[in-house]
């Protein structure tokens, strides 16, 4: 009886605790992107080299490699995702200077290689489309998933003359492109996995088989139980 | 075939040793899903060292270069992501399995006598499997590897008098930098592991020359035929060889599906963080290390400063990984198995377990006062498993066990 109330208490404690974890974050819409759909993900590597990329590098990845894993070939890559005269081969940097980036934006704006990995599509989805009018900040604009974050509001341009449901669309494709770019072996791990799955399933029946015939020795045979 | 045999017999004891551990190594029949832990333990050690092979191929070890290194591996490296991630998740599924074999032990009495020494030695390979961890999760050079060292280091700094001096020994700078991250790197491709695999050894030959225990705690050495072969042995190979082979494939499809499907399982086996370079200037708002550390991060949180000093919690840290070596000492029990336990030693290892997995919870959460509270109190209930075991394994009523094996 006295256990038992050790037990109940400490199970208590454990809800109490789970509770108590419930954390008061903004609230982050649900990005849904899709990394298998290769047109999103065209359409968001268009997005970002058109409205991103003069500011933000994506150091990691290189250009010939979004050629191939996209459907691009070498000269579409060329003609609609390159401004900056690099190469093929190369990766993506900005052509902005350090220090007017620190001038205009009080810092480099971030390299967004990884920015998929450290803050979550849910995060990159919401962020792009929270900025509010706000005459205190010196873009006029201001964000509520980051405050005071020292970025313009620079899909506004792509916002106009379109619908609400077109461009949330439009920013999730260039989440997905994000989250592609985060981590360009998801598109084979993905398609990969089922098959290795597979095979080690199989594996198992023939390896369980095996063993159940190595153990009727040990059942009946001759290392049955002895006297 | 039987010439060559011969030939090697002559020169190196190759037949005697097959037959010594594997053909007439005599294992008791009963062994459950328990069991397969230790040779999967076998097979992470030697899957982490291929893995780590390829990745030291690639990998560099300078403070400027380590992050970008480690995503050339996960872009440019032919296969080097499933590489990487079979070494990162490998990590931790090593710890789960570690920590299964472990609670195995506290199941079935394993650690006592006459296996002492066996539990001693896989208590030294599961510190040297914490540093092993802690090294290796500092080279990719990311802010929760950055600041995860500066945390674990900072704990030497807290020792009284020489801990400034330590602490600039240790890091062979004044603070967390590429001379740190050079000689981690060394301890971890070189010396720890390289002391792994002799500890390893050395825990399956103390095994193998007292024999392994079983779920009813028996040993079956007392009940030997006219041949001299346990009664309730059978040879391990090929026996128990086939079925850890299935135990390994089933193991290998649920590792797979982390890799494939969750290489950073939310959080849990690569941190969001650790995603963006290490920064000394900016410190993240939460810094937790990984989860299989985090149940003494949490004893170490749970200890306020005294006299201005961390040091009671490091010591706190310290007693509760000490306090486990001497576990084959601490239970009086005159039974192994928690089969034939009494009823009060099942309640203390269902509180104990509870109390090291919320500690581990707690590790990763940021501190409240009420965290703080709960670490204080699953801290006590942890130490007092081991504080008051004495105690309570020798009243109660144990179970009668049966002379030979069941089930």
């Amino acid at each position: 009886m006295k256990n038992n109330t050790i037990i109940n208490l400490a199970l208590s404690l454990i809800v109490i605790s789970f509770n108590v974890h419930a954390s008061s974050k903004v609230h982050l819409d649900h990005a849904d992107t899709d990394i298998s759909n290769t047109a999103s993900l065209q359409n968001g590597a268009k997005l970002f080299m058109n409205y991103c990329s003069g500011c933000h590098a994506i150091s990691f990845m290189r250009y010939n490699r979004i050629g191939e894993d996209l459907g691009l070939s070498d000269e579409l890559v060329a003609e609609n995702l390159m401004f900056s005269g690099n190469k093929l081969g190369e990766t993506i940097t900005t052509a902005m200077p350090e220090d007017a980036a620190a001038k205009w934006f009080g810092g480099t704006p971030p390299d967004l290689s990884l920015v998929a990995r450290s803050k979550g599509t849910d995060w990159i989805y919401t962020y792009l489309r929270s900025f509010y009018e706000d005459e205190s900040r010196i873009f006029g604009v201001n964000n509520s998933v980051l405050v005071n974050a020292s970025m313009p509001d620079v899909l506004w341009s792509l916002k106009q003359g379109q619908t609400e449901a077109n461009f949330d669309q439009n920013v999730r494709d260039i989440t997905n492109f994000l989250d592609y770019v985060g981590e360009p072996a998801k598109l084979i791990r993905l398609k990969l996995g089922k098959w290795v799955l597979l095979f080690l399933g199989i594996l198992f029946i023939l390896t369980y088989l095996l063993k159940k015939e190595y153990w009727k020795d040990v059942k009946y045979g001759i290392w049955r139980p002895r006297d | 075939m039987k010439n060559k045999q011969s030939w090697i017999d002559q020169r190196f004891p190759l037949t005697k040793v097959f037959n010594e551990h594997l053909a007439e190594y005599y294992t008791p029949r009963n062994f459950n899903l328990w069991y397969f832990f230790g040779g999967l333990a076998m097979l992470m050690l030697g899957m982490q060292l291929v893995t780590g092979i390829f990745l030291t191929m690639h990998y560099k070890p300078d403070s400027a270069y380590a992050f970008a290194s480690v995503e050339y591996i996960m872009r440019d490296v032919e296969w080097g992501w499933l590489i990487r991630y079979l070494h990162s998740a490998g990590a931790s599924a090593f710890f789960i399995v570690i920590y299964l074999h472990m609670y195995r032990a506290l199941l079935y009495g394993s650690y006592k006598g006459p296996r002492e020494l066996i539990w001693i030695l896989g208590m030294v390979l599961y510190v040297a499997l914490m540093a092993e961890a802690f090294f290796g999760y500092v080279l990719p050079w990311g802010q929760m590897s950055f600041w995860g060292a500066q945390v674990i280091i900072s704990l030497f700094g807290s020792v009284p008098v020489i801990g400034p001096d330590l602490l600039v020994w240790l890091l062979g700078d004044y603070a967390v930098g590429d001379a740190a991250l050079n000689r981690f790197f060394s301890l971890h491709v070189i010396a720890l592991p390289l002391i792994l695999v002799v500890l390893v050894f050395l825990h399956i030959v103390a095994l193998h020359a007292v024999g392994s225990n079983n779920p009813d705690g028996i040993e079956i050495k007392k009940n030997k035929d006219k041949d001299g072969i346990p009664k309730d042995g059978i040879p391990f190979h090929p026996y128990y060889t086939v079925k850890d082979i299935m135990g390994v494939v089933a193991f290998l499809w649920l590792l797979c599906a982390v890799v494939f499907y969750a290489p950073a399982l939310n959080g849990y086996f690569l941190e969001h963080a650790n995603f963006i370079e290490a920064n000394p200037l900016k410190t993240p708002e939460h810094i937790a290390p990984l989860w299989y550390l985090t149940p003494f991060y949490s004893v170490l949180r749970a200890i306020p400063p005294m006299f201005g000093s961390q040091f009671p919690g490091v010591l706190a840290m310290g007693a509760a990984i000490v306090i486990l070596f001497a576990l084959p000492w601490l239970d009086r029990s005159p039974v192994k198995s928690i089969r034939y336990r009494s009823p009060i030693y099942k309640w203390a290892l269902g509180v104990f377990v509870i109390s090291f997995i919320m500690l581990g919870w707690l590790g990763v959460q940021p501190v409240t006062p009420l965290n703080a509270l709960l670490a204080r109190v699953f801290t006590a209930l942890y130490f007092a498993f081991f504080i008051l075991m004495p105690w309570y394994t020798s009243i109660g009523k144990t179970k009668e066990v049966p002379e030979r094996v069941t089930g």
